[in-house]
């Protein structure tokens, strides 16, 4: 693996191994009072954030170290971005500078990629953080190291995926990814926060959240952002929450093993009430842990097991 | 001075002849005796066809000359096959004014190369808010005979009127580019299935086909000329045919881009590829050929747009909207429309040369092939091929999304008013 650009298209072998990694990283370390691998020792990793984060950021800083890499942070708003470089200038310089791997977040869909085509000939690797709706290949592969822990394998698991699809990049990554590692992905949201030819994703669509929860694996809830209550999308918030919102009077709507996930950060009361968040079926604050490991495992992937996978 | 054509086929028809010029005119056709000191032009196996004639040139003289001047873009127009361009407004500062449009007209009969007719603004600054000056532009030297706000759309409904209305007493033409900017706000690319999958904000085929068919309405309450600037989607060219069908003065204008590109390019997130209108379906590619072939689409045009290497080499979000194609407009035409069968030579004079002359309202461009008639004209060889390369184009900018390919048809000579403005690959 050269790069991580997107979930579409990824080998699920790949995944799968990507995956085994992960649950190989987080057993190995478990318990262990130094999480300090040498793995990656030498080797120099570069954050480079457009977009603010803390969970992703922090989490790739994490994994990058107990693998022992050098992690260098760079944000837009403290960088020479600020003073109009280019985000291709600012690639080339960070590879010059000597990256081995460059972990992009963009507002724009496309960057990460457009950013490996650039540093094909430093032969630096890029990992894409989040570009704009595109995707965020690790969050949805932390969101599957999660949901095989909790549900053993994912094959002919039905997973619902609940809210703002238009504007996630997270929706679009779980939706490639779960359907390669053969689970059906539903999605559900009122038809303004569905992308114009959503039919061309391998999911169904509904409208009816009660419908389809007593019938499905696991509930992945996603973001509304905040700034795009008024933007039309729906006509308020009150009316979203009853409509989408994980109440607990729906969460007796699921199945007992059914799992519930949330990319966070969570409007509480509104995507989900409180109670359900911080229930046993969440599995809210394993995807955060699972992220570190499955993030050490696509830098293991990347930058220390040469040959070892496609 | 003279000049004659030697085994050409005009239109691509009947038997080769010979053309013989004189003074920029054509004074006769058929078995001709060179004069003594005339240039000859062998075209044994080449198609004579009347200059072409561009609506939708952006010269970016003034404001960026750093991407294209009048005298490079004359130069990409000339090799192209033109004698004649339009060169849109959006220049800065705007060509909104007598004095924006007298110095780019000025500048065009300087450099010589094809007569470059400026577009003038429809409304102040393109701020979509007060009308510009229309009738002094068009009394200027320049006689502006088209106005637009392209790049940008006269999206208010009632200064669209005020134009559509106003513009009947000076006979030009209100060419308006069509996108209803609430449905647009954010648009990166078509929207639809592709889009859907690599996360752009989408462009929806209804905020062009919903402007179309307002202006259409407009137009005919006003009696007033409308022509529509790049059309991209199939529902755009059935709204055209209904409008026509129903009496409405409405002409329309189709991009080489638009006729053989579609939005499979998006997964590339390279931004050559990145244009406005968005690259559309296979399937409203189709319909555009077809509509073209059949007169529901007028015309092609080039919507050249140069730009910066650092304007485009970037994100795609980033990136401005626009590509080359004066130098690849007639071998894209030969590519899609007569390759396939959908247009005889004929018919390329029809939609490169004479509809637009026409629509422009230009007296002396997209004229028969006859004794008599101005000689603005472009001889193609029907049978070479050549292969694209942005650096090798005469534009200042570079950003072709046809780097690399091999193409079908090259112009070999360009004549305006009797004189060789381009001949086999060379400014003359």
């Amino acid at each position: 693996m050269k790069h991580l650009l997107a979930t579409d298209g990824l080998d699920p072998a790949l995944a799968t191994a990507v995956l085994d990694t992960a649950d190989e990283l987080k057993h190995t370390l478990l318990g262990r009072e130094v999480k300090k691998l040498p793995t990656l020792r030498g080797r120099t990793v570069i954050t480079l954030f457009y977009e603010n984060s803390t969970r992703t950021r922090v989490s790739f800083e994490i994994a990058g170290k107990w693998m022992s890499a050098d992690v260098i942070n760079v944000s837009a708003s403290s960088s020479s971005v600020n003073k109009g470089e280019s985000l291709r200038d600012t690639a080339l310089t960070l590879a010059a500078a000597g990256a081995d791997c460059v972990i992009v977040r963009h507002p724009a869909s496309g960057a990460a990629q457009r950013l490996s085509e650039w540093l094909a000939e430093p032969g630096t690797s890029v990992v894409n953080a989040g570009d704009g709706t595109h995707e965020h290949p690790t969050q949805a592969l932390l969101d599957a190291a999660t949901l095989r822990e909790r549900l053993g394998s994912l094959k002919d698991r039905r997973i619902a995926i609940v809210g703002d699809v238009l504007h996630s990049r997270v929706a679009r990554s779980n939706i490639h990814l779960l359907a390669a590692l053969g689970a059906e992905v539903v999605l559900v949201a009122p038809p303004t926060l569905l992308p114009y030819g959503v039919e061309s994703l391998p999911v169904t669509v509904s409208h009816d959240l009660d419908a389809e929860l007593p019938a499905v694996d696991a509930v992945m809830m996603l973001r509304v952002q905040a700034e795009r209550m008024h933007g039309g999308f729906f006509p308020s918030a009150r009316e979203y929450s009853i409509a989408y919102g994980l109440s607990e009077r729906r969460q007796k709507l699921l199945p007992d093993h059914a799992v519930v996930l949330h990319p966070g950060p969570m409007l509480r009361g509104m995507e989900i009430a409180s109670a359900v968040a911080d229930s046993p079926a969440s599995a809210i604050t394993e995807q955060v842990r699972n992220g570190v490991h499955v993030r050490m495992a696509v830098l293991y992937h990347l930058l220390a097991s040469e040959g070892a996978t496609a | 001075m003279s000049t004659v054509i030697k085994g050409a086929r005009p239109y691509g028809e009947g038997d080769p002849v010979d053309v013989l010029i004189e003074d920029g005119v054509i004074t006769a056709i058929g078995a001709v005796q060179v004069p003594e000191g005339a240039e000859v032009i062998e075209a044994a196996g080449q198609v004579l066809l009347p200059g072409f004639v561009d609506l939708h040139t952006h010269l970016r003289e003034p404001g960026r000359e750093d991407t294209e001047t009048i005298d490079s873009g004359s130069a990409a127009a000339a090799l192209g096959g033109y004698t004649a361009v339009f060169a849109m407004a959006n220049t800065d500062p705007v060509a909104d004014n007598a004095v924006i449009v007298d110095h780019v007209w000025r500048r065009g009969q300087e450099v010589g190369l094809v007569d470059v007719h400026p577009v003038g603004a429809v409304t102040v600054g393109l701020k979509g808010e007060k009308l510009a000056e229309l009738g002094t532009m068009a009394a200027s030297q320049a006689r502006v005979k088209v106005f637009s706000d392209d790049g940008l759309c006269v999206a208010d409904p009632l200064l669209m009127r005020r134009a559509l209305e106003y513009s009947t007493a000076l006979d030009v033409v209100i060419a308006q580019h069509a996108e209803e900017p609430r449905l647009t706000v954010g648009a990166q690319a078509h929207e639809g299935e592709r889009a859907a999958r690599l996360g752009y904000t989408g462009w929806p085929a209804a905020a062009e086909e919903s402007i179309v068919a307002r202006d259409c309405l407009l137009a005919l309450h006003a009696n007033a000329r409308l022509h529509v600037c790049h059309v991209s989607t199939s529902g755009t060219a059935d709204v055209l045919r209904w409008a026509k069908d129903r009496g409405t003065k409405v002409s329309a204008e189709v991009t080489p881009h638009h006729l053989l590109l579609t939005d499979e390019r998006l997964a590339t997130y390279d931004p050559v590829n990145k244009v406005n209108p968005p690259l559309r379906t296979e399937s409203d590619a189709e319909r555009l050929r077809t509509a073209l072939a059949e007169g529901v689409i007028d015309c092609v045009a080039t919507d050249h747009a140069p730009h910066a290497v650092q304007d485009k080499d970037t994100e795609w979000s980033a990136a401005r909207p626009g590509m080359l194609g004066l130098q690849t407009a007639l071998s894209i035409v030969a590519e899609t429309m007569v390759r396939t069968g959908l247009l005889d030579w004929r018919g390329v004079a029809r939609v490169m040369s004479e509809r637009p002359a026409e629509i422009g309202n230009l007296a002396d461009q997209g004229r028969p092939i006859a004794a008599g008639e101005p000689a603005n004209l472009t001889l193609v060889d029907p049978d070479a091929e050549w292969t694209v390369r942005g650096a090798e184009l005469a534009s200042i900018a570079a950003n072709t999304p046809y780097e690399g390919m091999r193409l079908p048809g090259v112009v070999t000579a360009t004549l305006l008013r009797g004189r060789v403005t381009a001949r086999d690959g060379k400014i003359c």
